[in-house]
């Protein structure tokens, strides 16, 4: 399996920037979650997050506040996510990276979460309230061989990039707007000057640019300035009426896939 | 009758031990470290602190009083029973001590839209009221189902001009209202502050919001020493994210007073509706803190029930937690119908009706004085009145006031 970096250098190299899809493990449906990550990989994705639910995302807006509750409704744990992992990996040699927040992982056990993510096939973990402030403290070294990725954002300063840039493997996650996931952009111009801003400070890793970017015509206008983007609430938004080949979505994921 | 052994806590990044913190998304560091650097400028700034001091005495009535609770005291025949009134705050309850600090701070911070979430209300009008004292627009995050049982308070806050927003997320209450409020922050971090109403949150919430509500404490001491030349033996408050609770001990931290918090236990604590978090709970990550932590098999926060709103949460401030593991505090929990009778009690001995919240300090006694010897001291900190709870009571009572 290759790295993620190495992966994201390799689309680089041929002229493509990345393009990450966000699931919530379990959503829409329990039963088919596999062949709906399987799709999506098939309709243009080259990396899938895969979103563990918490009863409290203070992270997120609305549409995945209401996918992290219909998870959780539907019984997925972190148990039941990583039966989801393996039966992806089956099928997929495209980095794979879970996501959710620090409680669930602190009671399954930070170390036993590592081993059991590296096991059924995982490349890296995004946990969004776990700032380089906590990191050594929560990940105590136990996370070798799972890139850990960190976040930056329009409030951090390059100083801090610095330090984040160290620390962040995999690579960096750009949050284009100070907001929760799906926050609207109110002013696509700033958003944009930050995304060259952190793509000039960040010196080690790739950058991939999240939060606010639900269209193609989002992608096009991003992509110049880093390295991917990733795309969740939209995804989510679509999956939330579409029918049941997921025959929107599946659109949406090609329609951005070809901007990129 | 000084502190005996130094108490220096949390250490500059925020942790009492290994709880507390600053579990936060990235967006949120810097306005933290802002306020931080702020609050850590002002705190010992003559200019500011008199400014506090002046606002404390002038604008909400402190010092407020100690009193001798003589008619509870024969009532139990046992230790001497005083009554720390908060409840005789401007706006009937501790939490305007930490409004004002926050709002200075505020204003430092050249912020000009303050959010608040509340679950009884109290902060929620202890916000609303410093807004309209200082000019600045006023958010007040509440949970759909506390409005309905705070009805009164959602009043208050409308006419003091604060905006009330009902929350319909998760469980309806103060854990939902608290994760809105900090969405709104983390999407207008550059023109608002967060006054976040109890020693709850990242760093440095726990720490600023104790040092506001030390005035309590530091009262107290000065107060039992000219009442009685001696510390109390025991200090007893309730605790819900333990803001009035922390404020009242912690000029008495290793002073070798018994300092006792008392939870809510709900319908009791062989249910599940409850919120009896440092009985019960057990270490989590949550809005901000690592702490005691009431949640379920796989992490997942709990629902959980008292009839008080202001106790009703999950979570509790991460200095509670350390002062539980060391030893420092004890903390036991007591029920709704405890908590009724107990405001039934107090209101017919001492012509006091105490908040629904700090009646489960008073309920404690039942247990508390058996125990206690003729000589002894308590202070029970009254952290606010009950005018709010009145149609709670009555609705439990079934009107039959016999
Ligand atoms: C009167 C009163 N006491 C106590 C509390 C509980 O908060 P804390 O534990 O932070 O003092 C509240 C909260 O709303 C309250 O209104």
């Amino acid at each position: 399996m290759k790295s993620i970096s190495k992966y994201i250098e390799e689309k680089n190299n041929i002229g493509e920037k990345v393009f990450s899809v966000f699931l919530t493990a379990g959503f829409p449906n329990k039963n088919n979650f596999t062949q709906l990550a399987l799709k999506v990989l098939d309709a243009g994705a080259d990396m899938l997050e895969i979103g563990f639910p918490f009863s409290d995302p203070l992270a997120d807006g609305t549409i995945i506040q209401y996918s992290s509750q219909t998870a959780l409704n539907n019984g997925i744990n972190l148990k039941t996510t990583f039966s989801y992992l393996k039966e992806i990996r089956r099928e997929t040699g495209k980095p794979i990276i879970l996501m959710g927040y620090a409680n669930p992982v602190l009671n399954y056990g930070v170390k036993r979460f590592a081993d059991d993510a590296i096991s059924y096939g995982a490349n890296g973990v995004i946990i969004p309230d776990i700032p380089i402030e906590e990191y050594d403290n929560f990940y105590n070294n136990s996370f070798n061989g799972l890139d850990t990725i960190l976040l930056i954002t329009p409030t951090t300063s390059n100083d801090r990039i610095k330090i984040i840039d160290d620390k962040s493997k995999g690579f960096i996650y750009c949050v284009s707007v100070s907001g929760t996931t799906g926050v609207q952009y109110q002013d696509k111009s700033r958003s944009i000057d930050f995304i060259k801003r952190a793509r000039n400070a960040v010196k080690k890793n790739k950058t991939l640019v999240g939060f606010g970017i639900s269209s193609a015509e989002d992608a096009i206008q991003f992509s110049p300035h880093c390295d991917g983007v990733i795309v969740g609430s939209a995804i989510i938004k679509s999956l939330m009426n579409d029918d049941s080949n997921f025959k929107n979505t599946m659109s949406l994921v090609s329609k951005i896939k070809n901007v990129l | 009758m000084q502190q005996l052994t130094e108490y220096e806590f949390p250490d500059i990044n925020g942790h009492f031990g290994k709880y507390g913190g600053k579990y936060v998304p990235e967006t949120l560091i810097t306005p933290l470290r802002e306020l931080e650097e702020i609050y850590l400028s002002l705190r010992n700034d003559e200019e500011f602190t008199n400014e506090l001091l002046k606002l404390n005495k002038e604008y909400s009535g402190r010092p407020t009083p100690l009193t001798f609770a003589d008619s509870l005291t024969d009532y139990y025949g046992k230790g001497k029973i005083y009554l720390k009134r908060e409840d005789l705050c401007h706006t009937g309850a501790h939490k305007i001590n930490n409004a004002l600090g926050q709002i200075l701070l505020a204003k430092k911070l050249g912020k000009k839209r303050i959010i608040a979430e509340t679950g009884a209300g109290q902060h929620g009008v202890a916000t609303a009221t410093v807004c309209a004292k200082f000019g600045m627009k006023c958010f007040i995050y509440m949970g759909e189902i506390d409005i309905a049982r705070q009805s009164l308070n959602v009043f208050r806050m409308k006419l003091l001009g604060a905006e009330v927003i009902p929350v319909k997320s998760g469980s309806r209450t103060l854990k939902d209202a608290t994760n809105e409020a900090i969405r709104d922050w983390v999407t207008n971090i550059s023109d608002t502050h967060y006054i976040i109403g109890s020693v709850v949150g990242p760093h440095p919430y726990p720490m600023m919001v104790r040092d506001f509500q030390s005035v309590i404490g530091k009262e107290t001491k000065q107060q039992i020493l000219e009442a009685e030349k001696r510390h109390p033996d025991y200090i007893v408050a309730c605790v819900g994210g333990g803001s009035n609770a922390i404020g009242i001990f912690y000029p008495f931290i290793n002073s070798g007073v018994k300092l006792i918090g008392v939870e809510a236990a709900g319908y009791g604590l062989d249910t599940d509706k409850h919120c009896a978090t440092l009985t019960l709970g057990r270490e989590g990550i949550f809005q901000g803190m690592k702490t005691y932590l009431l949640q379920n098999r796989d992490g997942q926060v709990s629902e959980v029930h008292s009839i008080s709103a202001g106790l009703d949460y999950p979570g509790v401030g991460p200095e509670h937690s350390f002062l539980k593991d060391e030893v420092k505090a004890d903390y036991y929990s007591v029920t709704d119908d405890e908590a009724i009778k107990a405001t039934q009690l107090l209101s017919r001995t001492e012509g006091i009706i105490p908040a629904l919240e700090s009646a489960h300090a008073i309920a404690y006694l039942e247990y508390l004085m058996p125990k206690t010897k003729k000589e002894d001291i308590l202070v029970v900190n009254v952290s606010g009145r009950g005018d709010k709870d009145l149609d709670t009571i009555k609705n439990k009572l079934g009107y039959s006031l016999e």
